[in-house]
């Protein structure tokens, strides 16, 4: 290990960080040449989403001691590099998707088992790649890079997406890559070459004020290239470009659960905050007032998104909508561009992470004890299926961002930041929005609970899921509760972020 | 001669072009398919390993013509027999030796007839090709560069599909329209300079109106060879008829000689013509890559699809040379490299699916993922690297001919993003059919070690290029910069023309 000192703490640079890629790349390999032995390529899963846990928290420490962890790979071009780092940024990210992994592989062997899917060797294959490519995104020092993994994500996540092979299959994986790879070639692609032009490099700076332009950067340019890096990252369902989330759930619902509530749409948001905070800077934002009108806009997918998912029936839909929102305030929170509005959307990668996840496992928990997809047909049952249905209201209650459940610290935040940026507007969104993630939640527990069964649907034979898949939805949603009580952990990286 | 740097000892570049020739010429005495294919295989093999020294002493430091070699041939017309190779033609040269084996390996068992006859055409091929890329000699170029039509219209026209008698006579008119331009071109020359030597045309103060008319010579041969739209519509017939090993040599070294060529003659013998006619010449690129593109979108067969693709991509090497500055001009030829050995390599991927179904329709091929783990997962690396995917080859060509597009002319480049998005467009649908839709094929054997052994090689320069291509562009440094300095002198000189009278 070399220590080289830098303006902002230390630089360190470890292979640790290339050995954390590897693992996952190398679970791969490994569960798809085990594809005849179930139960010895499901291990491979869980053994390597272990080790990649393991080796994440390893780094927790260093950075927490101000030291940000680097390795180069390759020297592209000149400023063009594939490089790899570690900072406080890029924990919050690698901690959330590398402990969900564990979760989601153990939940989607009781799942893809109790489903009797097919080809599961090419699902845990695609699997394990697209988390190869969620930490490479977090972990990426540059735009290249950070392209490069996005990429990744988008391509290898296809064959999930189009899991069931099917008409309806097809059109939502159509629906998904078209959108995906159109955005990224169209706005990303020139983006980072226009980048290069103007500064000769893409790699971050390391903290969030300084920014990668040049001060004597053309203004309309600049702005343009925020615009485009906004909707290049087109995973981070900002509309008009989230179309393709909801056609996504036609995936088996482990993908949906850890892809799509905390993989793919957070590389989404986090390549999108990164840019904005390390591409683009805290100051440069200010300057050309960039950070209150794109939380304007942000703020129409948030109370937009809600409004649809009002009117979904199909649960899967209803998450995807709400997805989409709780995404929007990341980056809402982001472009306000105070220390607690960034406090507030930093938090909520992980917040959301954990609550959204519990969802989506409820609902695939669901589908496998009763095979019912729609709210209507869900009366009653949490009779029978009480803890599903309890995690399931906990995790809605900080969806709703009600104490003491981890989504209220972050609308705490972002109220705050609200205030501090004194833009009453964003404070109306945010209103709207609790109250109608209570209006599209509510009714779910509600009548779970206190709902009767149709009549002709009795209760025999419907019980709680395998405990392959209980176990995992319960933790999920007590880490979501444990969070909210004492979200330090988190919070010190962020509180790093800011400086 | 302080063009050129003349070799010491062993004339390396004149083994390295008549080595196949000799070989050929030893094959017709050769019985037996199997020493037929093992002795051609040898020749191209044992070619490509002498040509590696080329790279390895290789001076990066001067941008003279280097391994040079100077006979004196017909001295009554100033013609000699003149052979160098600069920064430009290095890799080229090195991509036309290296892919030839594989092409040998690729017909393998493709070809069931008259395997001598073709052996003969794949080697007299390579010996005119390599010469083109190495000859000085305007008039020893033409030879080559005419001599190469013949083995490549047997090659259509015996071992082609069902159409290979209207594809082959298609590609030869159309070459030859081109070729005939571009001997008035050479005459024109030779008349005003009374040398052929084509080193000693650079760098001369020609009026621009006669500028004017060579460069659009020049411009026709070489359009109609890269192809650029709309003098295309030879090359998805000929792609469709060829045999693989005749689609492999089209589209990775052929297409090629059409950008070499605006790069060896038309920016440095020609540079005002180059400047005044160039951002023409930048919107028919923006049309070439948006045309092929959108028509490559529409194919339901393998091979015009890719060909159509060639079109394209040939299409960001043209918009790549004419910006006119080092990251468009290395882009450029880094991409003319990067489309050998991708769009190669798709050729020979498609060239095993049809042997084994005698089918290049994509709906033929749906579901094989299933069946053919590994020529799926070869085709899916390729097809990525074709639409650019980054740390694949392509993408650092595109990356740099986009950076030096943006730092010109940022409509312009621009207008290109959308060819990036239809590429990528293209190859997802191809895969999607191959990987997915459809019950697949389960009577079809994987790849076998021979065919692994071909798509290798490719897969190594896709990955080493794209993620250390600083081997392959420091060799151009010095010749590009050169060749922008010899169009900066122009320019130099037309601005003090207009202000002085």
């Amino acid at each position: 290990m070399e220590t080289v000192s830098a303006a902002t703490g230390d630089i360190v640079t470890t292979s640790r960080l290339v050995w954390a890629l590897i693992v996952p790349l190398l679970g791969s390999f490994l569960v798809s040449l085990s594809g005849k032995k179930p139960n010895l390529r499901e291990s491979f899963s869980i053994v390597s989403a272990v080790i990649l846990f393991s080796m994440v928290l390893s780094m927790v420490s260093p950075v927490l001691a101000g030291k940000t962890l680097y390795y180069q790979l390759f020297k592209i071009l000149p400023g063009v590099t594939v490089s790899l780092r570690a900072d406080a940024f890029s924990m919050i990210f690698a901690l959330v998707a590398s402990s969900l992994w564990i979760a989601a592989a153990f939940y989607s062997m009781g799942y893809m088992r109790g489903l009797h899917e097919h080809a599961q060797t090419r699902f845990n294959t695609c699997f394990a790649i697209a988390i190869f490519g969620a930490i490479g995104v977090a972990f990426s020092d540059n735009l290249f890079t950070m392209y490069l993994f996005y990429e990744i994500v988008s391509v290898c996540t296809y064959p999930l997406v189009a899991h069931h092979q099917d008409e309806e299959g097809y059109e939502g994986a159509k629906k998904y890559i078209v959108y995906l790879t159109t955005t990224a070639k169209g706005f990303l692609l020139p983006s980072l070459a226009l980048i290069y032009v103007m500064t000769g490099s893409l790699d971050f700076p390391h903290n969030i004020h300084v920014g990668m332009f040049p001060a004597d950067a053309n203004s309309a340019l600049v702005t343009m290239l925020f615009i485009f890096c906004l909707f290049g990252f087109a995973k981070n369902g900002v509309m008009p470009f989230h179309h393709w989330l909801p056609g996504a759930m036609v995936a088996p619902t482990p993908v949906s659960a850890l892809l799509h509530a905390v993989a793919v749409v957070k590389v989404g948001v986090f390549c999108t905050t990164r840019v904005m905070l390390y591409g683009f800077g805290v100051d440069l934002m200010n300057l050309l007032n960039l950070g209150i009108p794109t939380a304007y806009f942000v703020g129409f997918t948030v109370v937009m998104a809600s409004v649809i998912a009002l009117t979904k029936d199909n649960l899967k839909a209803r998450l995807a909508y709400s997805t989409v929102s709780q995404l929007s305030y990341i980056i809402l929170g982001v472009c306000l561009l105070t220390p607690h509005g960034i406090t507030g959307g930093l938090i909520h990668i992980a917040n959301h992470a954990f609550s959204k996840i519990t969802l989506f496992f409820c609902a695939g928990a669901i589908y496998v004890a009763t095979h019912k997809k729609n709210i209507s047909e869900m009366s009653g049952l949490a009779r029978t299926m009480p803890f599903t249905f309890g995690a399931f209201a906990v995790a809605s209650l900080s969806m709703i961002g009600a104490p003491p459940v981890a989504g209220f610290v972050t609308k705490w935040e972002l109220l705050v930041g609200t205030i501090e940026s004194g833009s009453l507007g964003i404070l109306l969104v945010l209103l709207a929005s609790t109250l109608l993630n209570v209006g599209y939640f509510a009714p779910v527990t509600y009548k779970a609970f206190f709902g009767k069964r149709p009549p002709g649907e009795p209760f025999e034979g419907i019980k709680e899921a395998p405990l392959s898949m209980v176990i995992p939805l319960c933790t999920a949603s007590l880490i979501s509760v444990i969070i909210g009580i004492y979200p330090n952990f988190f919070m010190n990286f962020v509180k790093a972020v800011i400086g | 001669m302080d063009f050129l740097i003349m070799n010491e000892g062993f004339p390396l570049l004149s083994t390295i072009v008549f080595l196949p020739l000799a070989g050929a010429l030893i094959l017709l005495f050769l019985p037996g398919e199997n020493v037929q294919r093992i002795w051609a295989m040898a020749v191209t093999s044992v070619n490509a390993a002498i040509s590696l020294p080329l790279y390895s002493r290789f001076d990066l430091t001067t941008a003279k013509y280097q391994f040079g070699e100077h006979v004196s041939w017909i001295p009554s017309l100033n013609i000699n027999y003149t052979m160098g190779i600069d920064g430009i033609s290095l890799l080229l040269v090195l991509l036309t030796t290296l892919i030839m084996p594989l092409c040998v390996l690729g017909s393998w068992t493709y070809i069931k007839v008259r395997i001598r006859e073709f052996m003969i055409c794949l080697l007299i091929m390579e010996t005119a090709m390599l010469g083109v890329f190495m000859a000085l000699d305007f008039v020893l170029f033409y030879i080559l560069w005419e001599a190469m039509l013949i083995p490549m219209y047997l090659l259509i026209g015996v071992w082609g599909g069902p159409r290979k008698i209207y594809a082959s006579i298609k590609f030869f008119l159309y070459t030859l329209a081109g070729s005939v331009m571009l001997l008035v071109a050479i005459i024109a020359l030779y008349l005003k300079t009374g040398t052929f030597s084509i080193p000693m045309m650079m760098g001369q103060e020609y009026a621009s109106n006669f500028q004017i008319w060579v460069f659009l010579a020049f411009f026709l041969a070489f359009a109609i060879k890269v192809p650029m739209f709309p003098f295309h519509t030879w090359l998805p017939a000929a792609h469709v008829e060829a045999p693989t090993a005749g689609s492999v040599i089209l589209a990775s070294i052929l297409l090629k000689m059409g950008t070499y060529g605006f790069l060896r003659f038309c920016l440095p013998i020609t540079p005002l013509a180059t400047l005044s006619l160039g951002p023409y010449i930048l919107w028919m690129s923006v049309a070439a890559i948006l045309y092929g593109g959108f028509t490559a979108l529409a194919q339901s067969d393998m091979k015009k699809l890719i060909a159509y693709s060639s079109v394209g991509h040939m299409g960001f090497v043209t918009l790549g040379i004419f910006f006119l500055n080092r990251q468009g001009l290395e882009g450029a030829i880094l991409q003319m490299i990067n489309h050998g050995v991708t769009t190669g390599a798709l050729f020979l991927c498609v060239g095993m699916m049809y042997e084994r179904t005698h089918s290049r329709e994509i709906a033929d091929h749906s579901g094989i993922a299933q069946n053919l783990p590994i020529f799926v997962s070869f085709l899916t690396i390729f097809s990525l690297s074709s639409l650019a995917f980054p740390a694949t080859n392509s993408f650092v060509g595109e990356f740099l001919v986009l950076a030096g597009a943006f730092s010109v002319n940022k409509i312009i480049a621009g207008a290109a993003i959308p060819g990036a998005i239809l590429a990528a467009a293209y190859m997802m649908r191809l895969l999607q059919y191959v990987l997915f839709k459809g019950p697949g094929r389960p009577d079809l054997a994987d790849l076998n070690v021979r065919e692994i052994v071909t798509l290798a090689p490719l897969l190594c320069f896709v990955f080493w290029i794209g993620l250390a291509p600083e081997p392959f562009l420091s060799v151009m440094h010095t010749s590009v910069d050169y060749l922008i300095q010899q169009v900066d002198v122009a320019k130099t000189a037309q601005i003090a023309l207009n202000v002085v009278p």
